[in-house]
């Protein structure tokens, strides 16, 4: 039986749907509402909170701690300043990606680390000759997802104007109003909107929600489940561990395992400095370069709805995003699949995401997508398209 | 008066299994069980009136795919029930339970040792690798590497590239597998005593080995192939009992034509001119059949059924020296409800799996230590299940029955083995009082009670030295070693007399493997033709 997080005593009875799903080994919400759409159009018009307590965090203290991220991590942490967040890759010594998450830097000699899969022991194997320690917060500091584009507004309701200040990517530490806890606030997020996660421990977990909605209320700020934000970290182009790309520790075979080159993560890659894990490995792959790449798609709407029409029916869409991979197709040969598929009513286009032999990654590239319809198998037209699908200026600013 | 095709020497599940494939292939089969009822160990018995005990093994998990499917077991009565859970009380009043769903074990692990849930993944992994590796291994018959046949030598070598075609560190994961102790294995995984006291003793079982006893890391594979449904280590109880497995595949034989009687014990096989010619019973009625296959132990076999007389000198040396001393007995409960847990009061999923009483890898070695001395553990490794929590047919309502497998329970106790009648209820007492420190009020629940010693397995159920796999499953005795070299492939000196118990390849537990892989290898022989 999973386990209630901090906020279930608020999550809930709010949740009219009773649509669970099991995330870490939490209970989470999928949706509040039976259908979607409310929590996702509120995502994108007035501000959401997301329960974001079953992501697996670490405290990594000590004089040595950016020495450790560093010699873990694709990126070097020894000059990342306080106050800095990163999102980051890690890899096993073949050079193939284990997990991805953020590292936030919040004192001289504190980061924490967020990861989808538990990396305690993995970290601690890494920590030879280093003053450092590592304590697993995954289930004592809760976590918001504050997001969408009033969220600044309710932000500073809460916490006043250090909201104005906190720019994209950085973190500030405060207080609770009306409580001596301690408020950490990251701008980041998941939905490729303007928004902010907020970390505070568990005792507190529910007087931050309280606070949050007392300051929210003008603002239209609602819940939202996890269907929701499926829909909107495909719009911003995000991929999913364990979805978009198997983790190199979970594969039991070796086509399942991609290196980060393959997972479009080039640009955080930095391998000339100290030694690091599986450095070597990924300095080969970045000089053979990749054999496939992580790639957006966008479904041809009228040939998929040309599909339907044969039979006289109109398009029929899963809710949400889909999670089931489809083969896709170039002049009659397999050349990738699609692994997330997503309706987006904002942008009125028919999103995937996936992966295509490298020769074919670039935007623009005409290739088919295989639809189902009526247990018969047919083909749509679906080019390449540049990551992400939705990039609001708010986001940044 | 009739000649068979073949003649089954008794009605254990491989003796059925060999007998049904036999019959499927059109040859007049005949199966003869001593006892009144089939299924050898794998066998369901009303032993007190309502309450339906699986007396001997109790779970079953490595009963081969492919022989359910060729076999068409569940069309002939075969169902199996998962076991949910794998539930370790412990004497502080804590717990550990590991469950099916590997997220809800991981919370479970995670409040011993964070580490440890994290490697639980990386961990099952790669022992489903193993398995996998595994899998052919067993369900071929042996390589035979004194032969110099082509096609034997293609066969191992295949086999060897098979074991040799693997990552560096596969490869030394299975160097070590074979070698290591099943606590050494574990250690290079785990921190937590807690998770590793319940997971060694897979190592254990059925051996007289002990948790830190080099060479129990493969026995602890053995436990980990397991496969229900195409899914590796899950465990299943058989509906009514493990009997339910043994008479779903007789069903299937006597489908076939296959003939079974029961009470029907032999007192020798017959030889004549050198060659099995048939059987004589114990009533002195005399059965003829171009071939024989023995479904008993090596030991019981040639040893016993055929006689040292008629078996080669070296063979015979090699048939006394392969070892049983077993080391396990068995303790069923009737009881009058269900038992409560100190350390997690109630009924719930918990008890729907097995309940393991290993607290820790030092109490699994005293409990070995006695034994070693001829003493059965005075504190014992239980391996306890509740069947009746999951299926209503083996108790009247409301009530339960309670399977305990007992390690160490040595045959060879310092008073000798034929004491062990007398020494039988204070084992059983042994047992309870164990359980009592789990379950307080355990002596009040129990209505009735059944007590196997060692000896008992053998008297009843001829099990020699009452060793659950006829014979170790250590990595000397399987595989081409088993139960002699170069008489690993059901074949045995005598000729027309063939071996299809669980003394022959790939060893013991309700897998059938033996028993179809010798019915295939008499048939692929010629010698029913």
């Amino acid at each position: 039986m999973p386990a209630p997080t901090p906020f279930h005593a608020r999550t809930f009875p709010a949740c009219s749907s009773l649509l669970y799903k099991e995330w870490a080994g939490c209970y989470a919400v999928k949706r509040y509402d039976v259908y979607v759409d409310r929590e996702y159009y509120a995502v994108r018009h007035q501000a959401t909170v997301m329960d974001a307590t079953p992501l697996y965090k670490y405290e990594v203290r000590g004089q040595d701690a950016a020495r450790l991220l560093a010699r873990v991590m694709v990126r070097g942490f020894e000059r990342f300043a306080i106050g800095r967040v990163g999102y980051v890759c890690w890899c096993d010594e073949h050079g193939k990606v284990l997990d991805d998450g953020t590292v936030t830097r919040l004192g001289d000699e504190h980061f924490r680390v967020t990861a989808a899969d538990p990396a305690l022991a993995w970290l601690e194997r890494q920590t030879r000759g280093l003053r450092v320690s590592i304590t697993d917060s995954s289930r004592t500091l809760a976590a918001l997802a504050l997001q969408g584009p009033r969220a600044r507004d309710v932000l500073r309701a809460l916490i006043g104007k250090p909201a104005d200040e906190l720019k994209f990517f950085r973190a500030l530490v405060t207080r609770l109003p009306g409580r001596a806890a301690e408020l950490a606030v990251t701008r980041t997020g998941y939905t490729g909107d303007l928004g902010y996660e907020l970390w505070v421990a568990n005792e507190h977990a529910l007087a931050l929600w309280d606070a949050l909605f007392e300051a929210g209320a003008p603002h239209g700020l609602l819940p939202m489940g996890l269907d929701a934000l499926d829909v909107a970290r495909v719009e911003a182009g995000f991929l999913l561990g364990g979805v978009d790309y198997t983790s190199a520790r979970r594969a039991p075979i070796e086509r399942q395992k991609s290196t980060p080159f393959e997972l479009g993560f080039d640009w955080m890659v930095e391998l000339e400095r100290e030694p690091f894990l599986g450095q070597a490995a990924l300095a080969r792959a970045r000089k053979e370069g990749p054999a496939r790449r992580f790639v957006g798609l966008e479904i041809d709407w009228e040939d998929f709805e040309r599909i339907y029409e044969r039979y006289g029916l109109p398009p029929h869409l899963e809710t949400g995003t889909s999670r089931e991979g489809v083969p896709l197709f170039r002049g009659g040969r397999q050349v990738g699949y699609a692994t997330s598929r997503s309706w987006s009513p904002l942008l009125k286009r028919y999103l995937a995401l996936g992966t295509v032999e490298a020769d074919l990654a670039a935007p623009d590239n005409e290739l088919e997508i295989e639809v189902t319809c009526e247990y018969e198998r047919h083909r749509a037209r679906a080019r390449v398209t540049k990551l992400p699908f939705f990039d609001p200026e708010r986001k940044k600013a | 008066m009739k000649t068979y095709d073949a003649i089954v020497v008794g009605g254990g599940h491989n003796g059925l299994v060999c007998a049904a494939y036999l019959a499927k292939a059109g040859r007049s089969v005949l199966v003869l069980e001593r006892r009144h009822v089939l299924g050898g160990a794998a066998v369901s018995e009303q032993v007190f009136p309502g309450f339906t005990f699986s007396v001997c093994s109790y779970v079953v998990s490595l009963l081969r795919p492919w022989i359910i499917r060729e076999l068409e077991l569940a069309r002939f009565g075969l169902e199996m029930i998962p076991l949910e859970a794998s539930f370790l009380p412990l004497p502080d009043g804590d717990s550990l339970c590991r469950w099916s769903d590997p997220e809800l074990t991981r919370k479970e692990v995670a409040r011993f040792s964070p580490r440890d849930a994290e490697a639980l993944g990386e961990f099952a992994l790669a022992m489903s690798k193993m398995g996998r590796f595994a899998k052919p291994v067993i369900d071929a018959p042996a390589p035979d590497p004194g032969s110099l046949h082509p096609a034997k030598v293609i066969e191992l070598l295949r086999l060897g590239r098979h074991f040799s075609d693997a990552p560096p560190d596969e490869l030394e994961l299975r160097l070590k597998l074979f070698s290591m102790s099943a606590v050494d294995f574990l250690d290079e995984w785990f921190e937590s005593p807690v998770l590793k006291a319940p997971m060694s003793v897979s190592g254990i079982i059925g051996t007289f080995l002990g948790v830190r006893s080099p060479g129990t890391a493969y026995v602890l594979l053995h436990h980990y192939m397991g496969e229900i449904d195409g899914a590796f280590r899950s465990w299943g109880f058989s509906k009514g009992g493990t009997g339910g497995v043994s008479n779903a595949i007789a069903n299937a034989a006597r489908h076939h034509g296959a003939e079974i009687r029961t009470e029907a014990g032999v007192q020798r096989i017959l030889i004549e001119g050198g060659a099995a010619r048939g059987v004589v019973l114990a009533n002195g009625d005399e059965l003829r059949a171009r071939t024989v296959v023995s479904g008993c132990d090596p030991r019981r076999t040639f040893l016993g059924l055929v006689g040292r007389e008629h078996l080669p000198d070296e063979f015979a040396a090699d048939v006394a020296r392969f070892k049983y001393r077993g080391s396990s007995g068995k303790v069923n409960l009737a009881l009058d409800r269900m038992p409560e847990f100190t350390c997690r009061p109630g009924d719930g999923p918990h008890l729907r799996g097995d309940i393991a009483i290993a607290p820790s890898i030092d109490y699994l070695e005293r409990a070995h230590d006695e034994a070693k001395y001829g003493d059965f553990s005075s504190r014992p490794y239980l391996n306890v299940v509740i069947p009746s929590t999951v299926d209503p047919t083996v108790a009247p309502p409301g009530k339960h029955v309670m399977s305990c497998f007992v390690q160490y329970a040595p045959y060879h106790i310092k008073e000798g083995p034929e004491h062990w009648p007398e020494r039988r209820e204070a084992f059983g007492d042994a047992v309870v009082d164990t359980l009592a420190e789990y379950v307080p009020n355990i002596r009040d629940l129990i209505l009735h009670r059944q007590v196997l010693s060692p000896w008992d397995l053998e008297q009843e159920f001829g099990l020699s030295e009452g060793n659950i796999f006829h014979g170790e499953l250590t990595l000397e005795q399987l595989s081409f070693l088993r139960p002699a070299a170069g008489w690993a492939r059901y074949r045995t000196p005598v000729p027309n007399l063939w071996l299809g118990g669980s003394g022959a390849h790939p060893g013991g537990g309700i897998m059938g493997a033996p028993g179809a892989l010798c019915a295939k290898a008499m048939l692929a022989s010629g010698a029913l033709r």
